[in-house]
């Protein structure tokens, strides 16, 4: 759901390019906390590398239209929502500036939709669900997939919002609604499948690694065949 | 609060996820041509129109797929590859940055 250049007028371009500012600058210091393993690196740089991967590759989703990953609820997961924000941010900035892939005006428009608002609202879905089901590591995957899920319609509402504030042709605002959270709903499937699987494979074989699991009194994962730590 | 770490070693984890990292892009099912989902919608309620071309479409790399190169998986496989390096060095530097800038180091790795 890449914004081109031109869709939006300047106005709420700049001021979605606000908001993304804000939320990345908060991220920059609200990631810090999520990041306590020795493995952060590596994986924020899997996590980013696995989007700019997952995003470059479209699936039919029928009626001559494709959906693609955004990964905003694999990223929560998996590192946390800062962390997320800044990974979603890092693969858009690249797309935009080398790919040509969402337009450079539109930048804080595509940040805020797919970095910022796709992010907390699979976080949302996520922490509503982790505090509802059993605190057992095998319902993790499922929720990643439910979070992802809702997150790319929630996306979808969101642009028809700025639409309907900057947007610069007219259109029936109803019908936009409609259409873009229709078909989001169905991208939204292929976005849960691919989020299921990778979150629940890594909950598999590196439990420590998920963000998600943190909070989580004992895993039901597989035993450490490493020697845990004191 | 200590959790187990799973059956696999870091090493192998890592190892094994940047392989297939590496793999998804430089296989290369960018299958679907069709238009994602905004553009799609932005085709049917016409408003795709007012969309300008990206300031950056002269970009060697510009809509995955590197210039010069004639065989078009190989241009996008390559596009895809010097992506997925250049966001996986972004990443990391990003993962340095918010442990590095930690009030106190909790251990050293």
């Amino acid at each position: 759901m890449h914004v081109p250049d031109g869709f939006l007028n300047v106005g709420t371009s700049v001021a979605a390019g606000v908001i993304a500012a804000v939320a990345v600058g908060v991220a920059l210091t609200r990631a810090k906390a999520e990041q306590p393993t020795e493995y952060s690196v590596p994986m924020v740089g899997l996590v980013a590398s696995f989007i700019f991967a997952g995003q470059m590759i479209n699936f039919p989703v029928g009626a001559g239209t494709s959906g693609h990953l955004i990964g905003a609820a694999l990223a929560a997961v998996l590192v946390g929502p800062w962390t997320a924000v800044l990974c979603l941010t890092a693969v858009l900035v690249v797309q935009a500036l080398l790919f040509a892939d969402g337009g450079i005006t539109a930048l804080g428009t595509n940040v805020t939709l797919m970095g910022v608002v796709a992010v907390f609202a699979a976080w949302g879905v996520f922490v509503l669900l982790r505090m509802l089901l059993p605190k057992r590591a095998a319902f993790v995957g499922g929720s990643a997939a439910v979070a992802a899920l809702v997150s790319v319609p929630v996306a979808a509402l969101a642009f028809t919002l700025l639409y309907a504030i900057g947007g610069q042709v007219p259109i029936d605002l109803g019908l936009l609604a409609g259409t873009m959270i229709g078909w989001h709903s169905i991208i939204g499937i292929g976005e849960a499948i691919i989020t299921g699987v990778v979150v629940s494979t890594v909950v598999a074989t590196r439990p420590d690694l998920v963000y998600g699991l943190r909070r989580f009194p004992v895993t039901s994962a597989p035993v450490a065949r490493e020697p845990v730590g004191a | 609060m200590r959790q187990a770490r799973g059956p696999v070693s870091a090493k192998w984890f890592f190892g094994i996820a940047f392989v297939l990292v590496a793999a998804i892009v430089g296989v290369g099912f960018f299958a679907s041509s069709n238009p994602d989902g905004l553009e799609f919608v932005a085709q049917s309620l016409g408003f795709s129109g007012s969309a300008s071309e990206s300031a950056t479409s002269g970009s060697p790399v510009a809509d995955y797929a590197v210039a010069g190169v004639e065989n078009a998986w190989l241009a996008t496989a390559l596009a895809g590859l010097a992506g997925v390096a250049l966001v996986l060095v972004l990443g990391m530097v990003l993962g340095l940055a918010v442990r590095r800038s930690r009030r106190e180091p909790v251990e050293p790795s």
